[in-house]
């Protein structure tokens, strides 16, 4: 059985329609890339799936069982992690205590959520910042610092909106093997990812959309060879 | 160090009144204690779970109004008025909290200051309970711990006052410490954030309002058995609650301390003029007030917590 599965997922924003009729299915372990242009609604995909949003029609179900209509702190609990495409650290808190509300939901004693924080941003690499105040983080640490905080809560499905954007060059391949060692690790996730590169060499399917709606699914090579996605997303270079 | 300066803080202020026997100090030191009190309560929603009220008063009115109700129309001593006036406020918080804790920033703090009013308007229109007359509390002869009535000294009131105070200081540290203390900073932050790694951001939004409401409620108590007299106009005001939330400002909100070193500056600032002056320097210490909060906003928005943080750090 899939670990979640979307179906028939549509919202709309006034007359502008950001997700239509979007379906696709998550297996236990399994990476799902997602990719489409800008403001083809991978962010209010993951809205959705999250409780940020209501749907206007549609259904989430996580293990068979729909979690429409939940608040996002009871689908959190559940097991559903994610991160935000616009950075949300706690800027007046330190870096573990910012961690330490994800490591919360498994535990409420305070040692122990500190010990599981710092093992967090030790799998992160951003253990040596634990006391500083997440204010004073680079763009790339700070996402370092909310992928350390989504994978305190223990998660069972993590859904990261962009892993490289906004990251320098030099730090995306460590970000990119951190994305490889969770899922190694028998972690289901979801990817929202614009380097083409990076989406098509973790992925092992991939969802695309454009204009809220599902114009492809498949393996990598799969979704390379799609003359749709070619036309929307890729453009002309890639068909050369 | 840091240990030791505190203990010597509690060991003057225990000594105070032994030193200090007139009744002026005494009564300076008294109104420090019970707004450095107030402001550690509102700090517990607004300092550390980021919720700016401006109602605060409310639940001080419910605690000065529920004890010296039971007092004058049910014979029952005010401690019994006091627990009452806490849980009263706690229910009235919870109340209160699901619609305005729906509106976030100045939309939560306006709609406080409109339960504030409201509340004072229904007070002042409520007959019963002394309407726009208020109440006196029967005095009652001689002193005692059971009427919460000490005519003779100050003596008292001055230990009830710092109790009060400790407590609130206790509460507020417990909470720091606990799941809740890093939940309720974290809501403060960005409570989207904290949704989506499972902090449930409504029910501690309540749990935060509930312990500053009932910490509000016991200042309230305390308030009309040391002035025997209340109506709308003294401990339902607006104005009380923005005092509440000054003396926080002015000292570091956020911060276990920063209140109290606000009331510690403000009370007596106020006390001083209301006495140099007279009627005529009512509205000089809100002038002071004022400009003190000018200055702190734009030169140390941190209060003089972050002053002192400030000054510490230099060589």
């Amino acid at each position: 059985m899939s670990l979640l599965a979307v179906s028939g997922l549509t919202k709309r924003f006034g007359g502008v329609v950001a997700n239509r009729d979007v379906a696709f299915d998550v297996r236990p372990g399994e990476l799902i890339g997602v990719i489409g242009p800008n403001g083809a609604g991978k962010s209010t995909l993951f809205d959705l799936i999250t409780g940020f949003l209501t749907p206007d029609a549609g259904d989430v179900r996580l293990d068979g069982r729909s979690i429409l209509g939940q608040r996002p702190d009871v689908i959190a609990c559940l097991g559903i992690a994610r991160t935000f495409q616009k950075l949300r650290p706690f800027p007046e808190m330190t870096v573990v205590e910012n961690v330490m509300i994800g490591a919360f939901q498994k535990t409420s004693d305070v040692a122990a959520a500190r010990h599981a924080a710092l093992r967090a941003l030790e799998a992160v690499g951003l253990a040596d910042r634990a006391e500083a105040h997440a204010r004073a983080l680079s763009t790339g640490q700070r996402k370092r610092l909310e992928l350390a905080r989504a994978l305190a809560t223990e998660p069972r499905l993590l859904l990261l909106d962009e892993v490289t954007g906004g990251v320098d060059q030099a730090t995306v391949p460590a970000l990119v093997r951190l994305v490889r060692d969770l899922h190694a690790r028998g972690l289901a996730l979801i990817v929202i990812e614009h380097n083409m590169r990076v989406i098509m060499e973790i992925s092992e399917r991939i969802v695309a959309l454009q204009l809220g709606e599902v114009i492809a699914r498949g393996t990598p090579a799969e979704i390379m060879q799609d003359r749709r996605v070619i036309d929307a997303y890729l453009g002309e270079a890639w068909r050369a | 160090m840091k240990r030791a300066v505190l203990l010597l803080l509690l060991l003057a202020a225990l000594a105070f009144p032994a030193v200090f026997t007139l009744p002026f100090p005494r009564h300076v030191m008294i109104m420090i204690f019970l707004y450095g009190a107030l402001a550690v309560a509102w700090n517990i929603l607004a300092g550390y779970c980021g919720q700016i009220s401006l109602g605060h008063a409310v639940f001080f009115g419910i605690g000065a109004y529920t004890s010296t109700l039971l007092v004058a129309k049910g014979q029952l001593t005010p401690w019994l008025g006091m627990a009452a006036g806490a849980a009263l406020a706690v229910l009235v918080s919870q109340l209160i909290g699901y619609p305005v804790f729906r509106l976030r920033g100045h939309y939560f703090a306006i709609a406080t200051i409109a339960v504030g009013e409201i509340v004072q308007t229904l007070v002042i229109n409520w007959d019963w309970a002394g309407g726009a007359r208020g109440l006196f509390v029967p005095i009652k002869r001689p002193d005692s711990v059971v009427n919460f009535q000490f005519h003779q000294s100050k003596a008292v009131y001055y230990y009830i006052a710092l109790g009060l105070l400790l407590l609130t200081l206790a509460v507020t540290r417990w909470l720091e410490r606990s799941r809740h203390g890093y939940y309720f900073r974290a809501i403060r932050e960005d409570q989207d954030a904290a949704a989506s790694l499972g902090v449930h951001v409504a029910r501690e939004k309540h749990r935060a309002i509930a312990v500053s409401a009932a910490l509000t409620a016991l200042g309230g108590t305390f308030y009309a058995q040391y002035v025997f007299f209340i109506d709308p106009e003294s401990v339902l005001p607006l104005s009380l609650s923005i005092l509440i939330c000054l003396i926080a400002v002015l000292g570091g909100v956020g911060t276990l301390w920063g209140p109290v070193l606000g009331a510690a500056v403000l009370v007596p600032l106020s006390e001083g003029t209301r006495v140099w002056l007279g009627g005529s320097g009512k509205a000089l210490d809100l002038l002071i007030y004022g400009g003190l909060i000018m200055i702190i906003a734009t030169v140390q928005p941190a209060g003089l917590m972050g002053l002192a943080r400030r000054f510490r750090r230099a060589p």
